[in-house]
């Protein structure tokens, strides 16, 4: 077994485990900081892919700032307690094995597809890096990318609207 | 690392965002549970990536196929960060006009 497959079930764990605590978690304030744990676990496996880009942008864009943004509004509104109503269980049970069902017919759809001994490559390639990200982001993908600033704008100017005391 | 593990990760991963979502009640959890299936999907879309990006390495060394797969995360989380900002601000009004975040409260349109 080597380092790197010890390294993928580390994070595979660490993800799926804080993924569970956020959705089990009573207290909004812990929620938010077990989704920090999973962005950082996906962050790792962005690395081991070699992808590193993507995971500083992850833990700078989503750890960084989507999440104290949460943790701002939490706080502001004062639902830092355990003040969530019981629903009724029946239906916690039924969304539970709706989600369960959806996993389960997935995976069994998924794990004989074609590409099943494909390997994605860890270690290496030079794909995720800047260099290569930048040039094919500014060349080809030039004209989302403005777009994409448009919709920041846009964005922006919707949540000061939205959120300016009429 | 085969694609089969990154696929089933991320199957679990969106699984569970989805039963957050139809769990919860608090309008901000279920918010955070979009979140992890965003992610989640940008994780198999990195894996994507990188199996392509192998499979041509084979045939010339130079080769940068594979890079609009991590390209599209970029883009996705660019798009993510925007709607955060107004779901944001839609959550925060929602609190000002009914004093809670339970969207059980939201359900004006049943009617």
């Amino acid at each position: 077994m080597s380092i790197t497959e010890i390294l993928f079930g580390f994070l595979a764990i660490v993800a799926v485990f804080s993924a569970l605590m956020v959705i089990t978690s009573k207290n909004p304030v812990y929620s938010v900081l077990w989704l920090i744990v999973t962005f950082f676990a996906i962050s790792g496996h962005y690395i081991l892919l070699n992808a590193q880009f993507l995971a500083i942008v992850n833990i700078i864009v989503y750890a960084g700032a989507i999440m104290v943004l949460f943790l701002f509004v939490i706080m502001l509104m004062n639902l830092n307690k355990e003040t969530e109503p019981q629903k009724n269980r029946w239906l916690k049970m039924a969304g539970a094995v709706a989600g369960g069902c959806l996993l389960l017919i997935l995976v069994a759809a998924l794990k004989d597809t074609d590409i099943k001994n494909q390997q994605a490559m860890v270690n290496g390639g030079s794909i995720g890096l800047i260099k290569n990200l930048g040039k094919e982001l500014f060349t080809t993908y030039v004209v989302p990318f403005e777009i994409s600033s448009v919709l920041f704008l846009s964005a922006m100017v919707g949540a000061v609207v939205i959120g300016k005391k009429e | 690392m085969p694609i089969n593990y990154y696929i089933f990760l991320s199957l679990a991963l969106f699984a569970i965002g989805i039963v957050g979502v139809l769990t919860r009640r608090n309008a901000i959890i279920i918010f955070m549970c979009i979140e992890l299936m965003l992610n989640a999907v940008n994780l198999l879309l990195v894996a994507f990536s990188k199996m392509h990006h192998l499979k041509a390495l084979a045939d010339n060394a130079a080769t940068t196929v594979g890079t609009d797969g991590q390209l599209f995360v970029f883009f996705i989380m660019v798009v993510a960060a925007a709607e955060v900002s107004v779901g944001l601000a839609i959550i925060v009004m929602m609190y000002r006009n009914i004093h809670s975040v339970d969207v059980n409260f939201l359900n004006r349109l049943k009617h």
